[in-house]
C-alpha cells in the first residue's frame, strides 16, 4: 500500500527538554504516503516525543522534521492549526470532553473547520459507525468502557478525513483482545490510504499485523 | 453561510449558554462591572450638567462702572464715547439708579426694606459687556475706566466665571483620571472572570488546539463573553446613574426654585448612551482578549 513520496521525514532530529534531558537523539527515518508504522520501545524511549514533533506540539532542538512537505521544526505558530487539521491524533488518555455527548465529541473537529451542521452530523455519524459506536452517540463518554473511549477518540481523529493518523499508546490500558481490535481499526484506516503512525510498547497487540517497526531505546533508534 | 459566520454563530450560542448557565455568578460579575463604571459615568453626567448650568450665564465678561451722583447726561455720554473707542467692548448698557433700585427690589424680595428708604442709595451705572471672557481685557478696561472723570468705582464680574471654569477644568481632569483607573479596574475584572472561565474549559481549549483550532477560533467565544459582560455592566451603570439622577432631581428642583430657576439634572442622551455602552463592551472585550492571549502564550 506504500507509495513512493515520503509524507513524514526525520533528518538528524534531536529533542532536548529544558534541564538538559535528551528525549531524542539523531533520529532519521521516513514514512511513505499510505504506510503503517509502529514506533516501539519501553517507557521513556522517546515515542511520545516523536509523535509530538510530527504534530508540532513540540519543536525539535536540532534537525529537520518534514510533514507533507512542510518543515514543522521552523513552522510559525499561526500555521500549526492548519497542519493539525490534516492529522488525526489519538491519545493514551483519550482527551475526551465529558461535558458533552459522544456525538458532540466527534462533531468538535468539524465545527473547527466550519462545516455545516448537516454535513458535520452526517460525517460524525459515519465516523462513529466505522468504530462501532453509532448506537451510543447520545451517551456520555464517561459511561463508555476503556476500549469504547479509545474507539471514540479514533472516531474524532478520523472524522476530518486526515491524511496522517497519529496514535500515542492507544492500547495502554486495554486488555489484549480489546487492544487487538483497536489495532485492527488502525489497519482498516491504513488500508484505505491513511498514513498511520502508532507509538506502542504493546508488541503482543500488533504481532498479527506484521507491520514495519521503528524501535527506539533511550531516545535513539535501536 | 460561510465557515467564518458559522464560527461566530457557534460562539454566540456558546456565550449565551455560559451566561445563563450560572445566572448568579453572571449577575454578580455584571454588578461589579456596573458599579465600577457607574462612578465615572455619574461624575461625567454631573460635570456635563454643571457646564450646562454655567453656560446659562453669560460667557462674556462684564465690567460695571458706578458713577458719581453729580454725573450729568453729558458726562455719561462722554464716558460711553470713550469706552466705544476701546477695542474688545461688545456692548454697553446704561442702568439708571431708579432702574437699579427697582431691579434690586424685585430680584432679592427687598421691596419692603427698599420702600422704607427715604432716598435711592444706588448710583447710576454703565454695564460694559466685553468680547468673550478675557480676564486681561477686563482688567485693562477696568483700569482705563477707573481713570475717567465721574467714575467712582469699577467692578469686574468675570472673576467668578474664571473660578467656575477652573473648577470645571479640574473636574474634567479628575474625571479622566477616574475614568482611566476604573477602566483598568473593569479590564482586570473581566480578565479574571475570563481566566476562571478558561480554567473550567481548559480541556476543551487543549483539545481544540490539538485538532486544529486557530487562536482566533479559541479567542472568539471568550471575546463575546467579555464583550457581553462589559455591555451588561454598562447597562447596569446607566441604570444606576439614571436612578441616582431621578433621586437627586427632587432635591435639585427644590433648590433651583429658591433661585427662581427651572434647572434639572439631565440624563445622557441616546448617542452618549450608545457610545458609553460601546466603550464598556470594548473594555470587556479587551480584558477578555488579554486573558485568553495570556493563557495561550502560557500553554504554547
Amino acid at each position: 500500500m506504500a507509495a513512493s513520496a515520503p509524507i513524514i521525514s526525520f533528518r538528524e532530529v534531536c529533542k532536548r527538554y529544558p534541564g538538559g534531558y535528551d528525549a531524542l537523539s539523531g533520529i532519521n527515518f521516513e514514512v511513505d504516503t499510505g504506510e503503517l508504522l509502529f514506533v516501539t520501545g519501553h517507557s521513556g524511549a522517546g515515542k511520545s516525543t516523536l509523535l509530538k514533533l510530527v504534530a508540532a506540539i513540540e519543536r525539535s532542538s536540532t534537525g529537520t522534521v518534514l510533514v507533507a512537505g512542510q518543515n514543522v521544526s521552523t513552522m510559525q505558530r499561526a500555521a500549526r492549526p492548519f497542519l493539525r487539521r490534516n492529522l488525526g491524533l489519538v491519545f493514551q488518555d483519550h482527551k475526551l470532553l465529558y461535558d458533552r455527548s459522544v456525538f458532540d465529541n466527534v462533531m468538535l473537529p468539524l465545527q473547527v473547520i466550519g462545516l455545516t451542521t448537516k454535513d458535520a452530523s452526517r460525517r460524525a455519524r459515519a465516523a462513529l459507525d466505522k468504530v462501532g459506536l453509532l448506537a451510543r452517540e447520545k451517551a456520555n463518554p464517561m459511561s463508555l468502557s476503556g476500549g469504547e473511549q479509545q474507539r471514540l477518540c479514533i472516531a474524532r481523529a478520523v472524522v476530518n478525513r486526515p491524511s496522517i493518523l497519529l496514535a500515542d499508546e492507544p492500547t495502554a490500558s486495554l486488555d489484549l483482545e480489546t487492544a487487538r481490535s483497536v489495532m485492527e481499526i488502525f489497519r482498516s484506516f491504513n488500508q484505505v490510504g491513511v498514513t498511520v503512525l502508532v507509538a506502542t510498547h504493546d508488541l503482543a497487540a500488533i504481532s498479527q499485523l506484521q507491520p514495519r517497526l521503528l524501535a527506539l531505546s533511550k531516545g535513539r533508534q535501536a | 453561510m460561510s465557515a467564518w459566520l458559522r464560527h461566530h454563530f457557534h460562539s454566540w450560542r456558546g456565550t449565551i449558554a455560559r451566561l445563563t448557565a450560572t445566572p448568579i455568578g453572571t449577575a454578580l460579575n455584571v454588578a461589579v462591572i456596573g458599579a465600577a463604571l457607574a462612578l465615572p459615568l455619574g461624575a461625567y453626567v454631573l460635570l456635563v450638567n454643571l457646564q450646562t448650568l454655567a453656560g446659562g450665564f453669560s460667557s462674556q465678561a462684564q465690567v460695571s462702572l458706578f458713577l458719581d451722583r453729580s454725573a450729568s447726561s453729558d458726562d455719561i455720554r462722554s464716558i460711553e464715547d470713550r469706552l466705544r473707542r476701546e477695542s474688545g467692548v461688545a456692548q454697553m448698557r446704561f442702568v439708571p439708579r431708579a432702574t437699579a433700585l427697582h431691579d434690586l427690589a424685585r430680584s432679592a424680595n427687598l421691596s419692603g426694606v427698599i420702600g422704607a428708604l427715604r432716598e435711592n442709595p444706588l448710583p447710576d451705572a454703565i454695564v460694559v459687556t466685553l468680547d468673550g471672557n478675557n480676564a486681561a481685557l477686563a482688567e485693562h478696561i477696568s483700569q482705563t475706566a477707573g481713570g475717567f472723570a465721574k467714575v467712582t468705582h469699577v467692578q469686574t464680574d468675570s472673576g467668578w466665571m474664571r473660578r467656575l471654569d477652573a473648577l470645571i477644568r479640574l473636574g474634567r481632569t479628575v474625571l479622566v483620571l477616574l475614568g482611566v483607573l476604573l477602566s483598568l479596574a473593569l479590564i482586570a475584572v473581566t480578565f479574571n472572570t475570563i481566566r476562571l472561565q478558561i480554567l473550567t474549559q481548559h480541556d476543551e481549549i487543549e483539545v481544540s488546539r490539538l485538532i486544529g483550532a486557530t487562536d482566533a477560533y479559541i479567542h472568539r467565544p471568550f471575546l463575546y463573553l467579555g464583550g457581553m459582560l462589559g455591555l451588561l455592566g454598562g447597562l447596569i451603570a446607566l441604570g444606576l446613574v439614571s436612578g441616582g439622577l431621578a433621586l437627586m432631581n427632587t432635591d435639585v428642583a427644590t433648590l433651583a426654585s429658591l433661585y427662581g430657576s427651572q434647572f434639572r439634572l439631565d440624563s445622557l442622551g441616546a448617542p452618549d448612551c450608545g457610545t458609553f455602552l460601546l466603550f464598556s463592551g470594548l473594555l470587556g472585550w479587551l480584558g477578555s482578549y488579554l486573558s485568553v492571549s495570556a493563557h495561550l502564550q502560557s500553554v504554547d
